[in-house]
């Protein structure tokens, strides 16, 4: 049992500092929940010209990641948008 | 020279006001010219933890209004008569002060005394801005809690927008105990997380309590909240003193070795 917690349970100071991690980013990127809510609508508005997509599953939020040119995480902004149909069809 | 020391936090309850009687009793202990400004008006504090509640004749605000000299309202400590306190008002709010006149107070402070440490009031309105208007130079005290660590990163991107020169970390009341069950995070989290430079750790330590309840600061005791605080001191003077070993059990021969230092 106690083999087993061990590689279950991640210490609560481990927790403390993903958590902390992570909302940093997105406090210190400035971003209020209005910008956000803004730039997820023009996100809409832009791919809904190209493809038919799921608005309500759509989800957008600040994370970091890697940095590939200098060592150590930069912000990103991380978008996940279901698409429900290709628009083949939509022209130009 | 002399030197405008802010001491802040963002988050209340971290231990601004302690570390601001500690580090300023320790430089009065080191020969320093030395006066502490209590910047929390309306909550003040710092007079009670200095065991200088009974000798308030005038306040900041009175100094501010003109309604006395700067000397009148400097109190002298019980012990170290190069250190001094400037307390707040207790019945005025923060508008009573302006960062313009804040600053001027530092100002003229610096042609008397080598530190002038402000204890910040929390939080980042008026207050904030009034105890950092002058100062050249910030401490930023947190302790290992995610809430105390997130107000500490706002705070330390306010001062940097403010162009205070240098900022550096407190860590205060760390648990070794914790830290190394894994349940606390390590004073090398909160630094790489901050991205700052760190002054000092403080542990936390039963006779902190003590002391303030006797209004009486526990830097120069051998305690070791008390020896982090005495580090800190000289830290600030631009000395290099390695970090306490906050996980070294007392033992007898490290007490006995520690009186002959």
């Amino acid at each position: 049992m106690a083999l087993a917690d061990f590689f279950k349970k991640k210490n609560s100071g481990d927790v403390a500092k993903d958590r902390l991690k992570f909302v940093l980013v997105s406090d210190r990127a400035n971003c209020s929940p209005e910008v956000m809510e803004k730039i997820k609508n023009d996100i809409i508005s832009v791919i809904s010209k190209y493809m038919e997509i799921d608005a309500d599953g759509l989800d957008i939020q600040i994370t970091q990641t890697e940095s590939e040119s200098n060592n150590g995480s930069v912000p990103a902004l991380y978008a996940n948008i279901p698409i429900k149909e290709m628009r083949h069809t939509s022209g130009r | 020279m002399s030197e405008v020391i802010v001491i802040t936090s963002g988050k209340g309850g971290v231990g601004k006001t302690t570390t601001t009687a500690n580090v300023g009793t320790g430089l009065a202990q080191l020969d320093k010219k030395v006066v502490l400004i209590d910047t929390d008006i309306g909550l003040r504090n710092l007079d009670v933890v200095m065991g200088l509640e009974n000798r308030i004749v005038y306040n900041l605000v009175d100094v501010v209004e003109g309604n006395c000299r700067i000397k009148q309202a400097l109190i002298k400590d019980k012990k170290y008569p190069n250190l001094a306190l400037l307390p707040s008002a207790q019945t005025r709010d923060k508008t009573s002060v302006t960062p313009e006149q804040m600053k001027k107070l530092t100002d003229e402070l610096r042609e008397e005394f080598d530190y002038i440490l402000l204890d910040c009031p929390a939080g980042i309105e008026q207050g904030f801005k009034n105890a950092i208007a002058g100062a050249d130079r910030a401490l930023v005290v947190t302790t290992p809690e995610v809430s105390a660590i997130r107000d500490a990163d706002r705070i330390i991107g306010l001062l940097e927008a403010n162009e205070i020169k240098q900022t550096q970390l407190i860590v205060n009341r760390l648990r070794m105990d914790m830290v190394k069950r894994g349940d606390m995070m390590t004073v090398d989290d909160v630094c790489e997380i901050l991205a700052v430079n760190l002054i000092g750790v403080v542990p936390d330590d039963e006779q902190i309590v003590i002391s303030t309840n006797q209004g009486e600061p526990l830097v120069g005791t051998q305690a070791l909240a008390g020896r982090a605080f005495a580090n800190i001191c000289k830290r600030i003077m631009g000395e290099e003193i390695p970090f306490l070993d906050l996980d070294k059990k007392e033992t007898v021969f490290t007490k006995l070795a520690s009186l002959f230092k």
